[in-house]
C-alpha cells in the first residue's frame, strides 16, 4: 500500500492506494466517483477521460499513485454541486450528442481539453481531437456539433470555467429542425 | 393513415414533432448514471470467469485446489459442480421442427466448443482476488479438430462441431414462393429468362461492440431475487431463468438500470447471467460480474456471418423475373436466443423493394467451433438488403443499364401500396421515387456524375464511385401470429400503463426497455399530446420487472410502433374514463364535451369545464363519482400490431478510391428516409447517424477474425476497428414522411435503418468507382489491402477469391465473376 493526496472534483483526499491500482478504480471504487467509467482494457475507447492537472488523461492509462499531489477533475467535478452545467454539457445536450451516454463524459472531458488546446477548431480538427473516444451510438456528428457550439460558447465567454447563465434556447418545432428537408 | 379526427385537438404546441431535447440527458452528461457495474452491496462477492483458450476440445480433468487457496476466494465452481442446476441455454426460436440443438450448457461440463466458452467460475471478495485466481485453475483439454469455416462444414466427411450430431446443420429453411402462393414457380422464371446474374457475397462475421461492458449483480433475500443486469430485454430474462434455472418467476426481479448500448447484443439470456443466478442462490450473497472488453469481444454474442449465394433473373429491358437465395448462417457452436431465427427474418426482405414474380430462398444454420451468432443491429435485415442491393447493380452492369433506372423500373410504385409482396409480406406504405429524388438532390447528383465523368477520362489515381441503396425494412416486430407462423416462443406485442397521480402528473410504465433510445422523452410527448398535460408533468418507467411488470422489451425497431402504440391507446382509455367523471361533475352528456388542450369543456356552456388534472384529483378523493366507478383514471393496455411497418429510403453515397493505395474514403453520404410519423426530430436523426456509423464501418472496417485455431484474432478495440469520429464524415439526412398505417401514431420505426441500408451503398460505390478496370466485387470490410488486391489481381480481393465446394455440396461455381448465361448458371447442381 502507498500512501497519496489527490484532489479530487475540489475536495482532498489522503489514501492507501495498491500499487498497481488504476486511477480509473481509485476513483470509482474508492472515492464513489461513478461518472467516470470504464470501456475497454487497452486504453482505446476514452470512456475513462478524465483531466489530471488541467490535462485529458484516459484514467485507465494513470496508476492512482501518479496523481498523487495532483489535482483530478472528473465528469462530476465539471458541475459543481449545483452550479450550471459546463458549456459543454449543455452543448451534448442540445445538439443530441449522445444517446446511451456511456461515452459521454469521456467525450465530454476530451472535448473540453480539444477546446483548451485549440479554441477554434474546424470540423476535421474536432474528429481527429477526439479519435482516441468511441461512441457507438451517435454516429459523432451529433457530438462534433455540440463541441462547435459549446467552442462558440466558450469563445465568446472569454474561457472555458466561465459559466454562462442565460437559458437554453427554446425548442425547435420539425419544420425548423435541421435537415429534415422536406415532407411527402 | 390514422384518421385525424380520431386524434384530440391539439394544443397549439403540440408535442409530436417537437424537436426536444432529451429528458435522459441530465443524469447521463453529470455522471449521476447507474450502470450495472456502478452497484456495491454489502458483502458483495466478486466473479470471474474461466474460459477455454481453445475452440474446440474434451473437458479431462480439471483442478481447482490451487484457486481453492488464492487468497480472497470464497469457492470455485465448475460445471460438474452446477450440471443438475444449470439447465441449458434457451433458444426461442426453433425455426423449423426438425431444428437440432445441441443444448448449451452456462458452463462447460465435458467439452468445449469455442475459446471463451466458460468452464469455472471463481467467487472471491474482490474483483482482483477472482481475477488473479483464474490463472491457478489447471484445466486439461484433449484438443479436437475445430470446425471453422462454414462452407467445409457443410461439406460430405467435414469434422463435426458436436461429435454426438449427425452433421454440422442445424436446420434448413426454405420460403419458396411458387409453393407458398405467393409467386410463380422459380426454377421456370429462371429458365426462361434471358440474362442470370449469379454472386457469392460474404457478409462477414461482427461484433456488436456497445460501449457499455456487459454487467451483472445478483442479491438473494431469502428464495427472492433482485438481478440488476446490462440487458436490453429484463422481461425475456425474467421468463427465461426462471425456465432454465428452476428461480419461480414471481421470486425474481429483474432490473435493466441505465444501460450502455445493445444493438441486439444485449438481446440475449447469457452464461454469465445464468452463473451469477446460480451462485448467488448457492451462496445467499450478492454477487457481480462484470466483463472486460476483451472478454466482451470474444464471448458476448456476435452478428451476421452468412455466405450468401444469390441468383437473379431478368429480360434484356432490365425487368426482373426471379430471385434464388441460398444462404449458410454461422450459428457458431450453440444456439442462443435467437440465432436461428435471424436469417429467417431476412427470407422475407430479399426481395426489396422490388417486383420480382418468382423467389425462392433456402438457408442452412451451421454449427462452427466460434462464438455463436445471434441479433446484431438489423438482424437478418442488413445480411438480406446487402445481397438485393449488391445484385441490383450487378444486374444492372450485366445489362449496361444504370443502376438507378434499373431499380425504378422494378420498384413498387407509390400507388401500389399496400403491396404484397412475393415473399408475403404487404408492404404498407411509402413512395420511393419521391425519396430518391430528394436523396438526389441532397448530394448533388449530377456534379457527382460529371465529376465522375472527369476522373474517368483524365485517368486520375483517385477514383469516384457512387452507390445507392433504396431500401426498406420490416419493423415493429412483430404481429404475434406472425410470429407463430414462423416458430417463434413470444408473442410480438407490448404493454403500458398510464397512472395520473392525485397531483395532476403523470405515470407512464413501458414494456419497452430503452438503452440509449429515448423513450422517456418520446413516451412524454405522446402522452403530453394526449392527455394535454405538460411534457414535463410525464415521467417514464421502465426496464424494472417489479415496476413495469409486463414487456417484450426493445429490439428490431419495435419500440415506438408497438411499445409507443401501446401507450397512446393507455393514454386514450384514461381520457375515456376521465370523460366519464368529468360528464358526471359537469352535469353534463359525455356526447356534448369536448376535450382540447386537456380540458373538457361542455360544448355550448361557456366556463363549464374541468382539467384533466382536477379529475385526478377529484378521483383520488372519490367523493363524487358515477355510481359504481373505480376511483381512479389509471389504464392499462397491450398492443399487438396487425403487420409489420415498413420504412424505406434512399441511400446514396460518394465514395473516393485510390487505386494507386487500395484506400477508400466517403467524399459525401447522403439519405432520404421515411419512417412514418417522426415524434421527435432530434432522435430520429441521431439513431440514423449512428446506424449510418454501423453499417458503414461493416463495408469499411469491422470484422471479427479467427486464426486457423479457431482463436479471435480480433480481440480488442486495437484489432476490432470500431470507427473514430476521425474515421466518419458527417452525413446530409432528409425524411419524406407517409404514416404507418398499422399503429395509432403512424410511426414505422428508425433504429435500424441506417444499419440496413448504407453497408450496400458503400459498396456499391466503391465498385461504380472501379467497375470499369475489371472489378466487380470486393469483399467486405474494403481494408485498403483488399481494394488494392481486388484492382490488381482481380476477384474480390477476399481470402477465398471463389468459391470451392458451393453452399449446398455440388462443383464449384464461378459465383464471384458470376454474370452468366441460364445455361451456365442452371448447369449441374444448381
Ligand atoms: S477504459 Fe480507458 S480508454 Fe477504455
Ligand atoms: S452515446 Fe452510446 S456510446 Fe456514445
Amino acid at each position: 500500500m502507498t500512501q497519496i493526496n489527490v484532489r479530487v472534483d475540489g475536495v482532498t483526499y489522503t489514501d492507501d492506494v495498491e500499487p498497481r491500482t488504476l486511477l480509473v478504480h481509485y476513483l470509482r471504487e474508492q472515492l464513489g466517483k461513478v461518472g467516470t467509467v470504464v470501456g475497454c482494457d487497452t486504453s482505446n475507447c476514452g470512456s475513462c477521460t478524465v483531466h489530471l492537472d488541467g490535462v485529458a488523461v484516459k484514467s485507465c492509462t494513470v496508476l492512482a499513485v501518479q496523481s498523487d499531489g495532483g489535482e483530478v477533475t472528473t465528469i462530476e467535478g465539471l458541475t459543481p454541486q449545483g452550479g450550471d452545467l459546463h458549456p459543454m454539457q449543455r452543448a451534448f445536450h442540445e445538439m443530441h450528442g449522445l444517446q446511451c451516454g456511456f461515452c459521454t463524459p469521456g467525450m465530454i472531458m476530451a472535448s473540453v481539453d480539444l477546446l483548451n488546446e485549440n479554441p477554434d477548431p474546424s470540423e476535421h480538427e474536432i474528429r481527429e481531437g477526439i479519435e482516441g473516444n468511441l461512441c457507438r451510438c451517435t454516429g459523432y456528428q451529433n457530438i462534433v456539433r455540440a463541441v462547435q457550439q459549446a467552442a462558440g460558447e466558450m469563445r465568446t465567454q472569454g474561457n472555458g470555467s466561465a459559466r454562462p447563465t442565460h437559458a437554453a434556447p427554446a425548442e425547435v418545432d420539425t419544420a425548423a429542425a435541421p435537415h429534415v428537408v422536406g415532407q411527402a | 393513415m390514422t384518421a385525424v379526427e380520431d386524434r384530440p385537438a391539439q394544443a397549439p404546441e403540440r408535442e409530436v414533432g417537437k424537436a426536444r431535447r432529451r429528458k435522459e440527458d441530465a443524469r447521463l452528461i453529470t455522471g449521476a448514471t447507474t450502470w450495472t457495474d456502478n452497484m456495491v452491496l454489502p458483502g458483495m462477492l466478486h466473479l470471474a470467469v474461466v474460459r477455454s483458450p481453445v475452440a474446440h476440445a474434451k473437458i479431462t480433468a480439471i483442478d481447482v485446489s490451487a484457486a481453492q487457496e488464492a487468497p480472497g476466494v470464497v469457492t470455485v465452481l465448475t460445471g460438474r459442480d452446477v450440471a443438475d442446476e444449470q439447465g441449458s441455454l434457451p433458444c426461442a426460436w426453433p425455426v423449423t421442427p426438425d431444428m437440432v440443438n445441441p443444448g448449451h450448457p452456462s458452463i462447460a461440463v465435458d467439452e468445449v466448443n469455442h475459446v471463451g466458452e466458460a468452464v469455472a467460475v471463481i467467487v472471491a471478495r474482490s474483483k482482483a482476488a477472482a481475477q488473479d485466481a483464474v490463472e491457478l485453475v489447471d484445466v486439461d483439454y484433449d484438443v479436437l479438430t475445430p470446425v471453422l469455416d462454414m462452407e467445409e462444414a457443410v461439406a460430405e466427411g467435414a469434422a463435426l462441431t458436436h461429435d454426438h450430431l449427425e452433421s454440422n446443420r442445424s436446420f434448413h429453411f426454405v420460403f419458396d414462393g411458387g409453393e407458398a402462393g405467393t409467386g410463380t414457380d422459380t426454377d421456370q422464371a429462371f429458365a426462361d429468362a434471358e440474362v442470370v446474374v449469379s454472386r457469392r457475397f460474404v457478409q462477414q462475421r461482427l461484433i456488436p461492440a456497445f460501449m457499455e461492458p456487459r454487467s451483472v449483480v445478483v442479491q438473494p433475500q431469502g428464495d427472492n431475487y433482485t438481478m440488476w443486469s446490462a440487458t436490453q430485454v429484463p422481461h425475456i430474462l425474467r421468463v427465461m431463468l426462471a425456465m432454465v434455472t428452476g428461480v419461480p418467476e414471481h421470486k425474481l426481479r429483474v432490473v435493466a438500470p441505465d444501460v450502455g448500448g445493445g444493438f441486439g447484443g444485449k438481446l440475449q439470456v447469457t452464461p454469465e447471467e445464468v452463473i451469477s443466478l446460480l451462485v448467488a442462490r448457492r451462496l445467499g450473497k450478492p454477487v457481480k460480474w462484470t466483463e472486460s472488453r476483451s472478454e466482451s469481444l470474444m464471448t458476448a454474442h456476435h452478428g451476421r456471418d452468412q455466405v450468401q449465394y444469390i441468383d437473379i433473373a431478368a429480360d434484356r429491358e432490365g425487368n426482373v423475373k426471379g430471385l434464388r437465395c441460398r444462404i449458410l448462417a454461422d450459428m457458431g457452436a450453440y444456439l442462443r436466443l435467437v440465432s436461428p431465427g435471424v436469417p429467417v427474418l431476412g427470407a422475407f426482405m430479399f426481395n426489396g423493394i422490388y417486383k420480382f414474380p418468382a423467389y425462392r430462398f433456402e438457408c442452412d444454420g451451421v454449427f462452427t467451433n466460434k462464438v455463436p451468432t445471434d441479433a446484431y443491429r438489423g438482424a437478418g435485415r442488413p445480411e438480406a438488403t446487402f445481397a438485393i442491393e449488391r445484385i441490383m447493380d450487378e444486374l444492372a452492369a450485366e445489362l449496361g443499364m444504370d443502376a438507378l433506372e434499373l431499380r425504378r423500373k422494378n420498384w413498387i410504385k407509390a400507388e401500389e401500396f399496400p403491396f404484397t409482396t412475393v415473399a408475403g409480406m404487404t408492404y404498407d406504405s411509402g413512395d420511393y421515387e419521391t425519396a430518391t429524388q430528394q436523396a438526389l438532390d441532397l448530394i448533388g447528383y449530377d456534379e457527382l456524375r460529371a465529376e465522375q465523368q472527369r476522373r474517368r477520362e483524365s485517368g486520375n489515381p483517385v477514383q469516384l464511385g457512387i452507390g445507392f441503396s433504396t431500401f426498406t425494412e420490416m419493423c415493429g416486430l412483430a404481429p404475434s401470429r406472425v410470429l407463430g407462423s414462423l416458430s417463434y416462443g413470444a408473442g410480438g406485442w407490448e404493454h403500458a400503463s398510464i397512472r395520473m397521480l392525485p397531483t395532476g402528473k403523470v405515470e407512464v410504465v413501458t414494456g419497452s426497455t430503452p438503452h440509449g433510445q429515448g423513450h422517456e422523452t418520446a413516451w412524454s410527448q405522446l402522452v403530453a399530446d394526449r392527455l394535454g398535460v405538460p411534457f414535463e408533468d410525464v415521467e417514464v418507467l421502465h426496464g424494472d420487472t417489479s415496476v413495469a411488470p409486463r414487456g417484450m422489451d426493445t429490439y428490431g425497431s419495435r419500440s415506438l410502433v408497438v411499445g409507443g402504440a401501446a401507450v397512446v391507446n393507455a393514454a386514450e382509455k384514461v381520457v375515456a374514463k376521465a370523460r366519464r367523471i368529468a360528464a358526471h361533475l359537469l352535469e353534463a352528456s359525455e356526447e356534448d364535451l369536448q376535450f382540447t388542450d386537456g380540458k373538457f369543456s361542455v360544448r355550448g356552456t361557456p366556463g363549464a369545464e374541468l382539467a384533466i388534472q382536477e379529475i385526478a384529483l377529484a378521483t383520488f378523493a372519490a367523493h363524487n363519482l358515477p355510481d359504481g366507478m373505480e376511483p381512479s383514471i389509471d389504464a392499462d393496455a397491450t398492443f399487438d400490431p396487425e403487420n409489420f411497418s415498413f420504412p424505406h429510403g434512399t441511400h446514396i453515397c460518394a465514395m473516393e478510391v485510390d487505386t494507386d493505395t487500395g484506400a477508400v474514403r466517403i467524399r459525401k453520404y447522403a439519405c432520404v428516409d421515411d419512417v412514418g410519423t417522426i415524434v421527435n426530430p432530434l432522435i430520429v436523426e441521431g439513431q440514423i447517424h449512428g446506424g449510418l456509423a454501423q453499417g458503414i464501418a461493416q463495408a469499411l472496417f469491422e470484422e471479427a477474425v479467427y486464426d486457423a485455431d479457431g482463436n479471435l484474432t480480433t480481440g480488442t478495440f486495437v484489432d476490432y476497428l470500431v470507427p473514430s469520429a476521425a474515421d466518419l464524415p458527417s452525413f446530409d439526412t432528409g425524411n419524406t414522411v407517409h404514416e404507418a398505417p398499422g399503429n395509432p401514431i403512424g410511426a414505422k420505426g428508425v433504429g435500424e435503418a441506417g444499419c440496413i441500408a448504407s453497408t450496400p451503398a458503400v459498396v456499391n460505390a466503391a465498385l461504380d468507382a472501379v467497375r470499369h478496370l475489371g472489378v466487380r466485387d470486393i469483399r467486405m470490410p474494403l481494408t485498403p489491402e483488399r481494394v488494392w488486391r481486388a484492382l490488381h489481381d482481380g476477384g474480390d480481393g477476399g481470402d477465398r477469391a471463389t468459391a470451392g465446394t458451393n453452399a449446398y455440396g455440388g462443383a464449384s461455381t464461378e459465383s464471384t465473376s458470376g454474370v452468366s448465361t441460364p445455361a451456365s448458371s442452371l448447369g449441374g447442381d444448381r
